[in-house]
């Protein structure tokens, strides 16, 4: 098969054609240079629902797989050109190239400067992340890893704010601290197990040497998701990326991390998640309050929604160390969840500082008098973030709950039931702040007299809205197709992970 | 002298007879056209490329086995004389527009290439320290061709100095050698200490001695302290070769002498080495932190980067399977050399002409001034670090690797930190170039330009299609051993 016009190639490179075609624009023609970026990311879009066809909901295994010889050398060196994708990754490859556009689309009167080079990162950024999700070789994975560090180390010290250049050194040399780490284990795995392909390693990591290998690649995603306590460069970087950066870094990248711990940590050391899965859920159960409770007392809108992806990411984890087939698929589910909700959010807090300038809660007040789409929008979105049920954030937070409380009992991953307790506590608290937000900013009088002027939604904020609304509300109402995609792959990996459970006793 | 003989130092012989033809040629040429003696410098390059690339396959033992052709010494040679062909090509402007063009700066660059090809050929002692003589003496004259300024002379004379004390540690060590095993051959060094011949005391005393010359020559820790002010001091294009050419050579010499020669002694010197790596990445990138001046950064980065090669030549003493792994010293050495020379050519572009500090501030605004001169220097920043998809994080991944495989976990754990450390100064570079606001456009001469960009696209072709280069390292350095 032609490794060149698969489909997974496609998928992953198109965005280059995108560059290339950017590379020849002159600077000065921003329009021709925005529309070929949205275009090109569209047509990604389309691309990756030519994928979703080709799929096979029934198979558990690895589908539409390309793998050709990279860098083969004698006996030592075995790493291919190797990707491949089930039912988790495939959700979250259509996150992906569901939100660039829109994030991109987002940006037309935000940027002004250098628009070539922003849409070049972007589209870069895309390459990046698509890459890591349909990545089966350790090698390639690291590789698409690391990259996508660049575009985005960039588009926050390029276009962001007053702060910016800290925010991005901090942002690279954190993130990059936890994946050196995950390089030496992956060098380790590939000397030791004698491939870098995942596939062929599955099942052959010894127990003994599962443990650090466990500690080592979590370095990486921890950081990334993050967990707390790893999550201090992420307020920093959400500030002061621009608005569609913020979005792509909370929809996409932050599931890097998590998608890090469900295709390595459970799938190729199941023993050592066996183990450690207590300890996870503390430090999720931690993140889930600390989350919430730091976002309540934030001025800054946008600090406030950066704390609530910590502790929404906490769900996750939370869900994912659960080992069973509820929560891992929660835990899933939650992360498109995620990414849509927060990405809507942060859509949102880009839309009013377009207009005011200004991101500081007090500076606001009475919004849903002045502009009345902007506050009902903003209204389902948020609810949407909180857990309400008939919206998408509802079913995700219930199967995980399901799951952990399931995990609470015998023989399952916790042992305790107090994990779920106290991260039902999160879901109150998600209401606390989340409301107290809204209240603030678009209930009551309009106090300061900067408010009162201001133009509701155009067509352009409302095309990027709506998109993000029709699937939270599709989730929320009728989430089968979702859970039916992810369903074979996600029982395979809990069979395995079972598998190993029974090895440990 | 047999056909054997004549071949086995026949790129040498090439490139020196040309050196000294040119060297009368040049008397000739007027003044303000020593272009030429340039271009017919470049041609003597060439032509010694071509005649190592004829002499492919062929493994060679001249004058009684004290100099050996094979693999290794063909891909160490290429490398030097590719570096060499590189600034020669940018020479002339750089040195016309600082009024220090002189014919003898090409004839002192083919000898010191000459001398450093001599070293990936030297089966004996003696030879290396001929070699290395040959190496240094040029590369002092050129440290000081800026005759005017008190830096570059000053350069001169501390390089000196210390170069002649460091040869002075390596002699002694060859003298301790051949006291301890009645030669100064590899082969029968080795030989010695296998019947059981050898005095392994005064045999340590050597190798450790000629461990200090070498390391002097390649810039690791506590031999480093010449480098970060030669560097400065030197015409920019003079340190471009120094950082690649000097330290290709070393290295050869050094792979060479420890693989072939003390073997048996790499319980002792793979530990020393492996503290030694430790150290010279740690303080290379430590320090480079805080350094102001782009030279100096980039001096002490390449004192870095010789530990990480370090950590490949402490993987070929353990063992089979490792010695493949060594072959990622000599992939690093290309891949820091095309990122090395590429950031230089960018310091250069960007140096002015009475400047004597280069600060890093210089680069400020270039990401709007010269976007392709910024992304180019953003690529080689991004190499250096070891960032993919470049070459600079092959080589890492392979010397890495190298040290997993030969048992060394905690320097590669020190390598990855370091590593990590050097993303903070690195990026600094980028960070200035594309987000702080500079002066106007640069004039770029062409022959940099091509440079820059032939060096940009090697970095990023060679970080996605490394396998063929990665091959034919490691068979290089197998051919080492072979020739043994």
């Amino acid at each position: 098969m032609n490794v060149l016009f698969a489909t997974l190639t496609l998928v992953t490179f198109f965005p280059v054609l995108g560059v290339l075609v950017l590379l020849f624009v002159p600077n000065e023609q921003k329009d021709t240079i925005r529309w070929t970026a949205v275009i090109t990311s569209v047509i990604t879009f389309i691309l990756s629902l030519v994928m979703l066809a080709q799929f096979n909901p029934a198979d558990p295994g690895m589908q539409l797989v390309i793998r050709a010889p990279w860098i083969n050398i004698g006996s030592t060196w075995n790493i291919d050109f190797h990707m491949g994708i089930d039912g988790a990754s495939l959700l979250l490859v259509l996150l992906t190239t569901f939100l660039t556009p829109i994030a991109i689309f987002s940006s037309w009167t935000a940027i002004g400067e250098r628009v070539k080079e922003y849409m070049i990162f972007f589209l870069l950024l895309e390459v990046g992340m698509v890459g890591v999700f349909v990545s089966l070789d350790l090698f390639l994975f690291y590789v698409f890893w690391e990259f996508s560090l660049v575009p985005m180390y960039f588009l926050i010290g390029i276009w962001g704010g007053q702060n910016r250049m800290y925010a991005a050194i901090k942002f690279f040399l954190y993130t990059m601290a936890g994946s050196i780490l995950m390089l030496l284990a992956i060098l380790w795995l590939g000397t030791n197990v004698g491939t870098f392909s995942y596939t062929d390693m599955l099942g052959k990591v010894p127990a003994a040497a599962q443990g650090l290998l466990f500690v080592a690649f979590a370095a990486a995603f921890a950081i990334k998701v993050p967990v707390w306590p790893l999550h201090s460069w992420l307020p920093d970087a959400h500030v002061e990326a621009p608005t569609a950066g913020s979005v792509i870094l909370a929809g996409v990248l932050l599931k890097l991390g998590t998608y890090g711990f469900l295709r390595f940590n459970l799938g190729l050391f199941p023993e050592a998640a066996r183990q450690y899965a207590p300890a996870i859920a503390v430090l999720a159960v931690i993140g889930i309050i600390y989350g919430a409770i730091v976002s309540y007392p934030q001025k800054d809108v946008k600090k406030l929604v950066a704390y609530s992806s910590v502790s929404h990411l906490g769900f996750v984890m939370l869900g994912l160390f659960a080992l069973n087939a509820q929560g891992i698929q929660g835990a899933v589910l939650q992360m498109i969840n995620h990414g849509l909700s927060t990405g809507a959010l942060f859509l949102i807090v880009g839309m009013i500082y377009e207009r005011r300038h200004t991101r500081e809660l007090a500076q606001f007040g009475g919004l849903w008098k002045v502009m009345p789409l902007y506050g009902t929008l903003t209204l389902i979105v948020t609810l949407s973030s909180m857990g309400l049920p008939g919206l998408n954030g509802f079913v995700g937070e219930f199967a995980i709950l399901l799951g952990a409380w399931g995990a609470g009992g015998a023989g399952g991953s916790y042992g305790s039931v107090l994990y779920a307790a106290f991260a039902s506590l999160g879901v109150i608290l998600a209401a606390v702040y989340m409301l107290w937000m809204f209240q603030r900013m678009f209930l009551g009088k309009v106090e300061n007299s900067a408010n009162e002027g201001l133009k509701d939604l155009n067509w352009r904020e409302v095309t990027v809205l709506v998109p993000l609304l029709i699937v939270i509300f599709w989730i929320g109402l009728y989430p089968a197709p979702f859970f039916h995609l992810m369903a074979p792959s996600v029982g395979k990996l809990v069979s395995a992970l079972q598998a190993a459970s029974v090895a440990l006793r | 002298m047999t056909t054997s003989d004549f071949n086995a130092i026949l790129p040498v012989l090439v490139l020196t007879s040309w050196a000294c033809v040119l060297l009368l040629v040049d008397l000739w040429i007027p003044k303000d056209r020593k272009a030429i003696t340039a271009w017919l410098a470049a041609a003597g390059l060439a032509t010694t490329l071509a005649v190592v690339w004829l002499l492919s396959g062929f493994n060679l033992s001249g004058f009684g086995g004290m100099v050996t052709l094979d693999g290794f010494s063909r891909f160490v040679s290429a490398v030097v004389l590719v570096a060499g062909i590189v600034v020669v090509v940018i020479a002339p402007g750089y040195l016309n527009q600082r009024h220090i063009e002189r014919g003898e700066f090409y004839i002192l660059l083919l000898f010191t290439i000459s001398g450093a090809m001599l070293m990936a050929s030297a089966s004996d002692l003696v030879i290396v320290f001929l070699a290395l003589e040959l190496l240094s003496i040029p590369l002092y004259v050129l440290a000081g061709f800026a005759r005017p300024r008190a830096e570059s002379e000053e350069s001169a004379l501390k390089y000196f100095l210390l170069g002649a004390f460091a040869t002075g540690f390596f002699v002694y060590g060859v003298a301790l050698t051949y006291g301890a095993t009645a030669s100064t051959n590899f082969q029968q060094i080795a030989a010695a200490v296998a019947a059981g011949k050898a005095s392994l005391l005064l045999l340590s005393g050597g190798a450790a001695l000629i461990l200090v010359g070498l390391g002097f020559k390649v810039a690791a820790v506590p031999f480093h302290m010449w480098t970060p002010d030669v560097y400065e001091g030197a015409p920019t294009v003079v340190t471009a070769f120094m950082s690649v050419g000097a330290k290709v050579g070393g290295f050869a010499a050094l792979l060479r002498v420890f693989f072939i020669a003390f073997p048996a002694l790499s319980a002792d010197w793979a530990p020393t080495i492996a503290v030694i790596a430790a150290l010279t990445m740690t303080l290379g990138n430590v320090v480079a932190i805080a350094q102001s001046s782009i030279k100096r950064m980039l001096a002490y980065s390449s004192i870095a980067h010789a530990g990480y090669i370090l950590m490949a030549v402490v993987a070929g003493g353990t063992g089979a399977r490792s010695q493949f792994a060594a072959g990622s010293a000599l992939f690093y050495l290309l891949a820091y050399g095309i990122m090395n020379l590429g950031a230089w050519a960018v310091v250069i572009a960007l140096e002015k002409q009475d400047g004597t500090t280069n600060p890093i501030d210089d680069f400020a605004g270039l990401g709007a001034a010269r976007p392709g001169l910024a992304i180019a220097m953003t690529l080689f920043m991004l190499s250096l670090t070891g960032l993919p998809p470049t070459v600079g994080f092959i080589g890492k991944f392979y010397v890495f690797r190298a040290a997993i495989d030969a048992g060394y976990m905690w320097l590669a754990l020190i390598g990855v930190v370091t590593s990590l450390v050097s993303a903070f100064y690195y990026l600094r570079v980028v960070m200035v170039m594309w987000m702080k606001p500079g002066e106007g456009p640069v004039a770029l001469p062409r022959s940099l330009g091509w440079v820059v960009g032939v060096m940009a696209v090697a970095t990023l072709v060679l970080g996605v299609v490394p396998a063929p280069l990665m091959a034919a390292a490691g068979r290089a350095l197998l051919s080492l051993f072979a020739s043994a």
